[in-house]
């Protein structure tokens, strides 16, 4: 068995807002990035076109560069990683040292992209969501907490806590760093079963 | 959700959906308190979503399981001219030398590199190749792999992660999705396309309104479409976050795939055809969501921001800012200020700068005859730079044969070769910072079409009117 990711169990963090809804992937990593045919170094390239000018400077007004705010965990408006299927956008995410993305919905492929990579997707109510920016504008030292074994998410400032929903099995796999394929490698017998009775 | 895994609403009592009977068909284990594990028919492979599968598979010392069960094509990172040549950008070409070594290394028998006859878009040579049959489960590196659903098949996009699943065991873990109905009440109006269904669906669902869902679609007006016109309305499922879209299949699916190169044959064909009949909702199924639309009311649509969802009908105008949520105001204006546009402003009449047809939306046949139909015995306007990219070889031969070649010539437009393009621009086709695209393709994203680009998304014939008038025109004018 090869332990393929970081195991996932508790973080607190400080948190960088992202008050934008519907980011799909294209902009968590723009498609020109996607020559490359391994999995390391596009961090540096997260949210390129909203980080960087045509030279290659920082941004000034983009978030990931207001010394401000920096942490291991974004906040972002709903819909998040909508569009393309590309896992890159996850790769990404986790090379820049994010562990945990929070907002009020994730788009589908995202999600289960996020979650192949040990990066926790955590789904808030729109409340919670809108208090978390708040709490972080107010004070950019806001932290939150996520416990992935009860399944919590705690604003620091305001002490609320919210329960997030997971899939059981996926829960099991992050609190134990497996994948996917350990599981469907010891389910070849019944694979081979399946395309007998198929055929 | 994990619930409905164990217990399918079908389960062999009582009605079923499309979607219950093909999903039920492929499960092979469930997992306690997880996901299904589910058989995967065909996996379709292009060169930038595969090679850290591959990798992976090299680094756990596996073999592909089902070498056959894969189709490999290179579109999405690959020039539109010069195709016999070798391809400029070392990056590029790196990414496209590791698909042909992986394909060799993994023996993969279905491999169309740049210039194969069966090479072309992945969601065009699938169909077309006969490779995407009624009834089958089909995966792709890939959000577009709805597309296939046009034939009756669950098909969706997958991540890396999972390509590298299916290549070891031909089976990937999936939570079943809910189910959602839409029906399109009566015909479309004259002028107006399958494009213009799909993105008006969108407009009125949101961009993320589907999200969670499978869909199927039915209803007179997708009842009287064609094979390449359902297809662009299921290759849009993803962009109205819906994790697929599909159509049961009838004679007009049977009559498009029989004959192709990799469909049924013989005895074959009859037992498969006896099948592929019984794939149909069943009266009295449940859906956990249903939409009527009347397809009377549909417009010739054009986008009007940075997310699919924001459409309008061509003669309408732009939503104000009073209009929308105030959660969203801050990504709306946002949006606006990135195209150039006021709230409340129509766009009829505006110049653009570029036209693209093509991608795995509109880059078929018909959509060359309506584009072709319309531009005949006119002139290209001088302001505007027409990308013409056929979706496939096969595609771009039957342009020639019926004659479409020399019309869209004559009108002052040229050809280019078969790739995904302008649509994601990995390659040079990318439209420079600030000008305006109408764009047959399926996403106005920020910087999609190039950085600072800006993409109007469109029907081939809304495509056809702008490209002769430079300006956004309604095609019925």
């Amino acid at each position: 068995m090869i332990l393929k990711m970081e195991k996932f169990i508790t973080l607190t963090s400080t948190v960088v807002p992202l008050p934008i809804e519907n980011v799909d992937t294209d902009q968590i990593i723009p498609a020109r990035f996607l020559k490359a045919t391994d999995k390391n170094g596009f961090g540096n390239n997260l949210f390129a076109d909203w980080r960087y000018n045509k030279d290659g400077s920082p941004k000034a007004d983009f978030v990931l560069n207001n010394t401000q705010y920096s942490g291991s965990i974004l906040v972002a408006g709903k819909n998040f990683g909508s569009g393309s299927s590309r896992e890159h956008a996850a790769w990404a995410i986790d090379g820049y040292g994010f562990k945990v993305v929070v907002s009020s919905f994730f788009a589908d492929i995202f999600q289960n992209n996020a979650l192949n990579n040990g990066v926790l997707p955590v789904v808030v109510s729109v409340e919670f969501l809108a208090e978390i920016f708040a709490s972080v504008n107010a004070d950019p030292t806001t932290t939150l907490t996520v416990e992935l074994e009860n399944q919590t998410v705690t604003n620091n400032t305001t002490g609320k806590l919210e329960i997030f929903a997971i899939n059981p099995y996926k829960k099991e796999c992050l609190l134990n760093g497996l994948d996917d394929i350990d599981y469907l490698l010891s389910k070849k017998d019944l694979i081979e079963e399946f395309e007998k009775k198929a055929h | 959700m994990s619930n409905n895994a164990q217990t399918p609403p079908s389960g062999g009592r009582g009605a079923a959906t499309l979607f219950d009977k093909i999903w039920d068909a492929h499960v092979v284990s469930t997992v306690e308190n997880g996901p299904t594990q589910l058989y995967i028919d065909r996996h379709f492979c292009h060169e930038v979503t595969s090679p850290q599968a591959f990798n992976g598979l090299r680094t756990r010392g596996l073999k592909v399981f089902r070498p056959e069960q894969t189709t490999m094509t290179a579109d999405h990172n690959t020039p539109t001219i010069d195709q016999d040549q070798p391809v400029k950008d070392p990056v590029s070409r790196h990414q496209l030398d590791t698909f042909a070594k992986n394909a060799t290394e993994f023996n993969m028998p279905l491999f169309y590199p740049l210039g194969h006859t069966n090479n072309g878009v992945v969601h065009i040579i699938g169909p077309e190749n006969g490779f995407t049959q009624p009834g089958m489960t089909i995966v792709c590196g890939d959000s577009h792999t709805s597309t296939h659903g046009a034939f009756g098949t669950i098909a969706f996009g997958i991540g890396t992660s999972e390509v590298e699943m299916v290549l070891a065991t031909q089976c990937i873990l999936q939570t079943r999705p809910k189910t959602m109905r839409i029906i399109f009440n009566g015909k479309l109006g004259e002028g107006v396309t399958a494009k213009d269904l799909a993105l008006y669906m969108i407009s009125k669902l949101t961009t993320g309104g589907a999200t969670g869902f499978f869909v199927e679609y039915a209803g007179e007006a997708i009842r009287n479409m064609s094979m390449e016109e359902r297809m662009t309305v299921c290759n849009l499922s993803i962009e109205m976050g819906a994790r697929g879209g599909m159509i049961a299949p009838d004679e007009t699916t049977f009559a498009y795939v029989k004959g192709r190169e990799f469909a049924p044959k013989g005895e074959e064909w009859n037992k498969k055809l006896a099948y592929w009949k019984t794939l149909k909702t069943d009266e009295g199924a449940k859906f956990d969501k249903e939409l009527v639309f009347d397809a009377a009311e549909i417009q010739p649509m054009i986008t009007y921001g940075t997310n699919p969802g924001m459409g309008i009908g061509i003669k309408e105008a732009i939503p104000t800012l009073n209009s929308i949520d105030e959660a969203g105001r801050i990504s709306f204006q946002k949006s606006l200020d990135y195209m150039g546009f006021q709230a409340g402003e129509k766009l009829e009449g505006k110049e653009i700068d570029y036209v693209f047809i093509g991608s795995c939306t509109n880059g078929r046949i018909e959509d060359f005859r309506v584009f072709a139909n319309y531009v005949k015995g006119k002139k290209k306007a001088d302001n505007v730079t027409a990308w013409l990219v056929p979706g496939s070889w096969k595609v771009e031969k039957q342009i020639r044969e019926e004659g479409l070649y020399d019309i869209l010539t004559e009108a002052g437009f040229k050809l280019r070769q078969p790739g995904c393009s302008a649509c994601l621009a990995m390659n040079d086709d990318k439209v420079p910072a600030g000008k305006y695209a109408v764009s047959t393709s399926n996403r106005n994203f920020e910087g999609r079409q190039g950085p600072g680009a800006r993409t109007i998304l469109a029907g081939p014939l809304v495509a056809a009117a702008a490209a002769v008038t430079g300006k956004i025109t309604d095609p019925r004018a």
